[in-house]
């Protein structure tokens, strides 16, 4: 009796490594850096938290594919190295020699990854299922460019500062203007006198006696 | 003695008791000082002259830099801002009290001025959009975007680099070659509205707002410079840069091409020969002490290139460490990832004993995983200048240093007021000129008179803002802020010198100033400086003959992208860079050719008609 059950255990276990080998078909690495994404907070992996991973791995698989019950005995590990490294291949519930797709799997994990992660405290790039590539996060897109707003800003400035130098230009020439009329007439005597002066003083060239061949030449 | 400026500035009296108004002046002394200052201190001293002293040997550079300011850049300053200050006008005034027919040089450096203007605003645009969008986190020039389906990068940004892409596509949005000019880039045209509209409010009412403008814009760039010293120096890898920048490599000072860029750097950097130094000094009152403002601007131009760079060659050398931890660390994780070693066991420290170890092991494995050579060297070489070290290098060390937007704000508008003072100089070279040949009627105020300079400036700089843009840019700064520069400041050292006369010059000084210059300026105004003036001259266009000119090109499709593609100029552009070399300097003898035949038509008129009444004087054709 003990012998059958035990025969039985070898041939799954058997069977299992012979489902999940690396480079399998059906099967994805994967790969953890713990100390790099928590530092001195790094978990050490164990059984346990292997343990976690196929669980989480069951969960993703039972999102993508509804009706199957998927266990944590479907997901099966193999090749594990120092590295935390290892190879996963998942078996369907009804038919444990057969494995699921690639295509399914990848999908599983493409929708779930963001639970797959949280539940390891890691990122897309600390926790890598090589041969999934992580869908990158859509840049924030505002509606108004943020540089457009400073530009606003700065032009409004500029503008008011233009306008209030113009506006202060002809406030200062009005002004002057006003004070004018009430110079002249102060000065209107004294310009008088100086008229002839200045009227020397500017040398108004005389062309009386230049060049007026026209009417000397002989 | 000085007949000839005693009538013209009875005229230019008289003229301005006409006006109404007597000629602007300066609100006190440091006003002018660091306008002028302003003006010499610009975008070169903070990315040329850094790049020039890593690629000619570090410290050494520096001898050849200082004997080129002693002979060549003091005594063309002050040769410049004292017959500003005698003469009191603008560069065409100037050289038409000096002779006639030397009207052409001021006509020549108001050319260069208003063309160097238009693409040093555009440079100005471009830090204006890097400044629009540091205010965002992240900053937009750290990841690549991603590709229509989400997957990926785009494969542009992918083989070049994020900074990369964001200079040569989001900001330029560049087209593969000269010859396809593309449309306006609308974003491009803002900022350079933007650029100049800021222009127009400080350039106004000329030298009076530009007197309030300058307390700002002279001297926050230091304060900043000074905040990034002191920064860049707690950063891990600065030492390096600076040790890189300041090692002597004595064997560069036998290169002649360290000498000639010495000299030149020296030339372009005082802003001489452009007419906006000879227009600030003619508001001076004349007994100003000018040799001392020579020196003093000199002096603090030079220091402010050598204090400038080092905050930058600090932050570069901190910038070369990241970039080679980072190689260091890929090759690491793939030695990790291929032999299944726990993560973090192999370290930076004990890299190279792991390296050895798994050698040993397991040679063939090692080999098929092609690490990278890692050399902090290769990545110090890394040089960079002009537009490339300020919007590729240094944003990319930006956005590793923490509190990447307060650093990119201050860069920026560190930028932003380096270059505005020196547009304040190109700007007034081209106003004082035209206000003093009273070419602008009476009743145009001088509000809208700025205005339409700048206005004007904008719709011919539009080109700039191409798809081509950038290369047309270049294609400026070599041809024509180079060469007639050169041949400008030839000619009014000569005609200084030998035409005015050296000892009627003397003679104003010593009235100016109360001292007689001393024998060093003699030697070098008389001798020295018309000499390495020509020599410089004729060594630049030796070496820019013998190449045939070529761009740098970025092309995604090309073969070897993201090296950049070496095209050759077509025969239509580089008539068009002959024309922009030689269209400022044309004009030196066509204005000596035109009065010589206006002389010649009344010398003709005078044998045929003999006039006892009439003289030179009274024909008044000063």
């Amino acid at each position: 009796m003990f012998e059958k059950i035990f025969f039985l255990l070898c041939l799954s276990t058997a069977l299992a490594e012979q489902l999940c080998r690396p480079e399998a078909s059906d099967g994805y690495r994967v790969r953890l850096s713990i100390k790099t994404a928590l530092g001195d907070e790094a978990y050490v992996w164990n059984d346990n938290e292997m343990f976690l991973f196929r669980a989480t791995l069951a969960f993703a698989m039972r999102n993508q594919i509804s009706g199957q019950e998927f266990e944590v005995s479907n997901i099966i590990v193999c090749d594990e190295t120092p590295r935390v490294s290892f190879w996963f291949v998942v078996t369907s519930p009804q038919n444990t020699s057969q494995l699921v797709d690639k295509e399914s799997v990848e999908e599983a994990v493409r929708k779930s990854r963001n639970r797959i992660n949280s539940a390891f405290l890691l990122t897309d790039k600390t926790l890598e299922f090589i041969g999934i590539p992580p869908t990158l996060a859509a840049p924030v897109n505002p509606d108004t460019p943020p540089w457009l707003i400073v530009f606003g800003l700065v032009m409004g400035a500029v503008g008011a500062g233009i306008i209030v130098l113009l506006a202060s230009s002809v406030v200062q020439k009005k002004r002057k203007n006003d004070e004018k009329p009430d110079d002249e007439e102060i000065d209107e005597e004294t310009r008088v006198k100086t008229v002839e002066n200045s009227a020397a003083s500017e040398g108004i060239y005389n062309r009386s006696f230049s060049d007026d061949e026209r009417f000397t030449h002989m | 003695m000085t007949t000839d400026n005693e009538v013209t500035d009875g005229e230019a009296g008289g003229a301005e008791q006409k006006e109404g108004t007597e000629r602007p002046k300066w609100d006190n002394k440091v006003q002018y000082l660091l306008t002028c200052i302003g003006f010499a201190v610009g975008l070169g001293n903070v990315w040329r002259f850094p790049y020039l002293c890593q690629i000619y040997g570090g410290g050494a550079f520096l001898i050849p830099y200082v004997i080129a300011l002693v002979f060549e850049g003091l005594p063309l300053l002050y040769m410049e801002l004292a017959i500003g200050q005698r003469l009191r006008m603008g560069s065409v005034g100037v050289w038409n009290s000096i002779s006639p027919y030397l009207g052409g040089l001021g006509v020549a450096s108001m050319m260069v001025s208003f063309l160097v203007g238009l693409f040093y605003n555009m440079i100005l645009a471009w830090v204006l959009w890097y400044f629009f969008h540091s205010f965002q986190s992240p900053l937009p020039w750290r990841d690549c975007p991603l590709n229509l389906n989400h997957t990926g990068y785009l494969t542009e940004c992918e083989k070049s680099s994020p900074v990369n892409y964001f200079w040569y596509r989001k900001t330029l949005n560049i087209t593969p070659d000269i010859e396809t000019s593309g449309p306006l880039q609308w974003w491009l045209v803002l900022c350079l509205a933007t650029a100049w509209c800021l222009v127009y409010i400080c350039f106004i009412r000329g030298i009076e707002t530009i007197g309030k403008a300058i307390y700002i814009t002279a001297t926050f760039p230091y304060l900043v410079l000074t905040i990034f010293l002191v920064r860049a120096l707690t950063l891990s890898g600065a030492t390096d840069g600076l040790v890189y920048l300041f090692t002597p490599n004595w064997e560069t000072l036998k290169n002649p091409k360290v000498w000639l860029d010495a000299a030149t750097q020296i030339f372009f950097s005082l802003s001489l020969a452009f007419g906006g130094l000879i227009a600030f000094s003619s508001y001076n009152p004349q007994k100003n002490n000018c040799e001392r403002d020579a020196l003093i601007v000199g002096c603090v131009n030079s220091l402010t290139s050598i204090y400038a760079s080092i905050p930058i060659f600090a932050i570069l050398g901190f910038k070369a460490n990241e970039n080679y931890n980072d190689c260091r660390n890929w090759n690491i994780l793939k030695l990790t990832n291929a032999f299944n070693i726990g993560d973090e066991n192999i370290t930076l420290e004990n890299y190279d004993d792991w390296l050895n170890h798994l050698n040993t092991t397991d040679p063939s494995e090692v080999e098929s995983l092609s690490l990278k050579t890692c050399n902090l060297q290769t990545f110090l070489d890394q040089s960079a200048s002009g537009t490339g070290l300020a919007f590729i290098v240094f944003t990319e060390a930006v956005i590793r240093m923490p509190g990447s937007q307060v650093w990119a704000v201050l860069f920026f508008v560190m930028l932003f007021s380096l270059g505005l003072s020196s547009m304040f100089g190109n700007l007034e070279g081209v106003l004082t000129p035209l206000l003093d040949l009273h070419m602008v009627p009476p009743w145009i105020p001088k509000e809208i008179f700025t205005g339409l300079i700048c206005l004007t400036s904008f719709t011919v700089a539009l080109i700039f803002t191409l798809g081509s843009g950038n290369y047309w840019l270049e294609i400026f700064n070599s041809y024509v802020g180079s060469m007639p520069l050169l041949i400008i400041a030839f000619f009014e050292i000569i005609s200084v010198a030998y035409i005015y006369g050296i000892n009627r010059f003397n003679d104003d000084i010593e009235w100016m100033t109360g001292r007689r210059p001393n024998i060093y300026w003699q030697a070098t105004w008389r001798f020295i400086s018309p000499f390495m003036l020509l020599v410089v001259f004729v060594a630049y266009v030796v070496i820019e003959a013998e190449k045939r000119p070529t761009y740098n090109a970025w092309n995604p499709d090309y073969v070897n992208f993201p090296l950049a593609d070496v095209l050759h100029y077509p025969e239509w552009v580089f008539a068009i860079c002959v024309l922009l070399s030689v269209l400022p300097v044309v004009s030196i003898p066509l204005v000596a050719l035109y009065r010589f035949i206006g002389l010649l038509k009344k010398y003709i008129m005078n044998r045929h008609n003999p006039n006892p009444y009439a003289n030179e004087f009274c024909n008044g054709d000063l």
